[in-house]
């Protein structure tokens, strides 16, 4: 028994090569490489095309991983890319920014004994060799429906939501806000872990696709969405506008000079190109010390930008454990190597200014774990008398956000919760409004982007059935109200 | 893209476009305003709609040379286009028939002055109007506000035109002398809306300013624009721009306009090189 176990000991998995800690802290550019053909299909091989595949059920959009994983093996490596397009329309993206560890990684068979197989390496391998090497081909335009649907907000619910009901021959216009389409995907996540190019070959692939995309449509200003349904004679529309309205910690001096919402540091950085100043006009405050408070992805990624604007020295506040940081863990891990500075069990208290209107330090108290609260958690409770100072130059709070009500605070019949998203259907995006379908971050409040990538496609879907049964079923959703 | 239909230099340093937008000038209405970005590697940068005409599709705005970008909208002329507008933006000024009402204009802060009053009058009420600048040649659209206004004081700092004065002296003067006013409205510096403030305080004068916070995306996304009104923090954008003004925290309003200073210049002075000293 124990020899047999030793001799078929599983083979390690095919690291991807990264740029250096070191010097990586210091530029824009993505962190890893990416496979080449022979470590992908070495990484490939060890799959076991599993007849029952785990993975796949921790998928949100159910990929079916042993047949683009095998066709890897067989080197088919557009095929395998066209594999996975069947069920997930972006997987340049999702390879690289989906938490793999807690979703199809985490329930494949070889994780029990080591590594579990590499299947977003593999993911984001195909989708950027498809691209570089068969240029994304526009399918024969299906024949018009003489539909006609808006999609509100251009984030990976929209686009995914958009290209799937152009296929369908429906005329489709997706309205966005900014002047750039691709949502959290543009303004948030940054360029060394999502290179714009290939969010920008996406959005350019639905235009291909006969997506009317309309850029600086802010709706609810611009248009309505009762002007939509009726002026504009549009017959259905998916709204995806996101969670994007930032919180702050609510505490004294927070609109001092220096500090920033994660998402105006990340838009100015992002979107903005701030880092390029003063080749792009957009300033940022490029500080000496950082804080940044918080413990997810958007915390991660303020930090990392920080850290690349020059800073010495990051502080990464947060008032639990590392054990309960919600980010993904290759970017914990990617944010320790880089040197960002965790500082954990630490709630700040206010901010003290310099007298003139600048931030100088921070106040904060140690934090100790008391008894689990109702989620299960450990309830993190302030140590008394532990309060201490840093000085700092910018502080960016990173600690969540809100559906923004600028939308949705003017469709009348359009149910809402408590806190501000909209009530919609899991399985068909159907809202309180006939017509009217919602569905990614705007609904669950903020999560991932492919689980609103799902549901744009199931929107989409129902969208369909909708046009064919003029079916409109609300009685749920009165009671999750 | 959006095309320049009409440019005037109002003065050395204020011009005034008027741009197509079709969509944006159906919807606008006094108190809105929109941003624009000029090219690809442009900033956002916000503007009053001083404004519209729905049946042209046009709307218009009125902007004063400060820093990078205002410089080089200045250098573009008719026929040329603005890659990125979006709007109407912010809530739009709440109008009824108070009654007497003064409409109070600063520098460039006239253009956005003049919907306002115009919507007012068009309300019913008796509008007086002030409008200041350093200067006369700063001096704009005084034709256009005697038309809206029931009687009209020009003040310049330096007194070259009309009284020699800032705007709160003769607002002082006409809240004393009526006590029927019902409404003060500020658009201008800031610093003229704090001593606006001040004044209206004195005779308790309900007054109502137009915040001209830095923004970045203006959709509420971001929190740039925070400003504090009664204690409390509201985003400029979305909440505003116009507040309660007595209730503003103005040498907040202040210090955050300042906060990119050091920067500001760094990008004049490279656009100076570069352009070569437009
Ligand atoms: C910094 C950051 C890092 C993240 N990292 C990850 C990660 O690594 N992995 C992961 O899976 N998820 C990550 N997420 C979460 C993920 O990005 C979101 O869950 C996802 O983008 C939600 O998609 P969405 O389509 O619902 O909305 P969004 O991506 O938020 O897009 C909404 C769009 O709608 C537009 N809009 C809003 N209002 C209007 C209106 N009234 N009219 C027109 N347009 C409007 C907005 O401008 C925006 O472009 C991250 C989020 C952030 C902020
Ligand atoms: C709601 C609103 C309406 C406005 N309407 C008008 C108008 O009708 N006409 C007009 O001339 N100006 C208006 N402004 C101010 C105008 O946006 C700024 O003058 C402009 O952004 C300056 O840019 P700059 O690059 O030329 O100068 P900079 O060198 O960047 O800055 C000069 C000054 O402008 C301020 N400023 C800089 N960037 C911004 C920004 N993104 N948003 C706001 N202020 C900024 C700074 O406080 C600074 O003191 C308005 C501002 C707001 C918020
Ligand atoms: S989409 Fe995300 S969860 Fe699904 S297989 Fe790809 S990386 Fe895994
Ligand atoms: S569970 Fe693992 S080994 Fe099995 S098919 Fe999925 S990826 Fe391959
Ligand atoms: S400018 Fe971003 S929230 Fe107001």
């Amino acid at each position: 028994m124990e020899e047999k176990r030793a001799g078929k000991k599983p083979e390690n998995r095919v690291k991807m090569r990264e740029q250096e800690p070191l010097a990586r802290a210091k530029n824009f550019m993505e962190v890893p490489y990416g496979y080449t053909p022979e470590e992908a299909k070495k990484e490939a091989s060890r799959c076991l095309s599993c007849l029952k595949p785990s993975c796949r059920g921790g998928c949100p959009v159910s990929i079916d991983i042993p047949s683009f994983i095998k066709l890897i093996k067989e080197g088919r490596f557009i095929e395998a890319a066209w594999k996975i397009k069947e069920d997930n329309a972006m997987p340049a993206v999702c390879g690289r920014v989906c938490p793999q560890e807690i979703q199809c990684e985490s329930l494949c068979i070889l994780g029990k004994k080591g590594k579990p197989v590499a299947i977003g390496n593999l993911e984001r391998f195909v989708a950027d060799y498809e691209r570089d090497n068969a240029g994304m081909e526009v399918p024969e335009k299906p024949k018009s429906t003489g539909r006609k649907v808006a999609v509100i907000g251009s984030g990976p619910g929209g686009l995914s939501c958009a290209a799937d009901l152009i296929k369908s021959g429906h005329q489709v216009t997706l309205f966005e806000a900014l002047h750039k389409a691709g949502g959290v995907l543009v303004y948030g996540i940054p360029e060394f872990r999502l290179p714009k190019v290939i969010v920008e070959k996406e959005v350019d692939y639905i235009r291909r696709l006969g997506v009317d995309v309309i850029v600086n449509a802010l709706i609810g200003k611009l248009f309505t969405v009762d002007e939509l349904l009726t002026e504009q004679g549009y017959d259905a529309c998916f709204i995806a506008t996101g969670a994007g309205l930032p919180v702050f910690l609510g505490i004294p001096g927070e609109n001092l000079n220096g500090i920033y919402s994660a998402n105006e540091f990340l838009t100015r950085a992002n979107l903005m190109k701030a880092y390029l100043f003063p080749e792009y006009d957009t300033p940022i405050k490029r500080g000496r010390n950082v804080a940044v408070f918080g413990g997810g992805n958007v915390a991660m990624d303020a930090a990392r930008v920080a850290l690349r604007l020059g800073a010495e020295k990051v502080c990464l506040i947060y008032r639990r454990s590392e054990a309960e940081m919600p980010a993904r863990k290759a970017e914990i891990h990617h944010a320790h190597e880089e040197g960002i500075e965790f500082m954990l069990l630490t709630n700040p208290l206010r901010f003290i200014d310099d007298g003139k209107g600048n931030i100088s330090a921070v106040e904060c108290i140690k934090m100790e774990l008391g008894e689990p609260d109702a989620s299960g958690r450990r309830k993190p409770v302030p140590v008394k008398g532990s309060e201490f100072r840093i000085e700092i130059d910018v502080a960016i709070p990173a600690i969540g956000t809100r559906p923004n009500p600028l939308l949705t605070r003017h469709v009348p019949g359009l149910l809402l919760n408590k806190r501000g998203y909209i009530v919609a259907d899991y399985e068909t995006g159907m809202t309180s409004k006939p017509g009217v379908f919602a569905g990614g971050d705007i609904i669950t409040g903020s999560a991932t982007v492919i689980l609103a990538m799902g549901a744009g496609r199931r929107a989409a879907k129902a969208i369909n059935d909708y046009f064919r049964w003029k079916y409109w079923d609300t009685a749920k959703l009165q009671g999750s109200g | 893209m959006f095309k320049i239909l009409k440019k005037e230099e109002l003065s050395d340093l204020v011009i005034l476009f008027e741009i197509e937008a079709k969509d944006i000038a159906k919807k606008a209405r006094a108190g809105n305003f929109f941003v624009l970005k000029i090219h690809e590697q442009g900033e956002r940068i916000p503007l009053t709609i001083a404004d519209f005409d729905r049946d042209r599709g046009t709307i218009t705005t009125v902007f004063q040379k400060m820093g990078k970008t205002t410089h080089h909208l200045g250098t573009l002329n008719e026929g040329d286009s603005i890659l990125d507008m979006t709007g109407p933006l912010g809530i739009h000024s709440h109008i009824e028939n108070f009654g007497k009402v003064v409409c109070v204009g600063g520098g460039v802060g006239i253009a956005p002055t003049f919907p306002i009053a115009r919507a007012l009058k068009e309300a019913g009420n008796a509008v007086i109007s002030i409008i200041g600048a350093r200067t006369k040649e700063l001096i704009f659209w005084e034709d256009k506000m005697r038309a809206v206004s029931d009687e009209l004081i020009i003040v310049t700092d330096d007194g070259s035109y009309g009284q020699k004065a800032v705007v709160t002296t003769p607002l002082d003067a006409l809240l004393r002398e009526n006590q029927d006013i019902k409404l003060v409205y500020a658009i201008g510096p800031a610093i003229m809306m704090k001593f606006v403030c001040v004044t209206t305080e004195k005779h308790n004068a309900k007054t109502i300013v137009s915040l001209n916070s830095i923004m970045v995306d203006a959709t509420g996304m971001c929190g740039a624009c925070r400003v504090e009104v009664g204690g409390e923090t509201k985003f400029a954008c979305v909440d505003g721009p116009e507040f309660d003004g007595r209730k503003v925290d103005f040498n907040l309003l202040m210090s955050r306009q300042r906060m990119y200073i050091e920067e500001e210049r760094v990008a004049m002075e490279r656009y100076k090189e570069k352009s070569g000293g437009n």
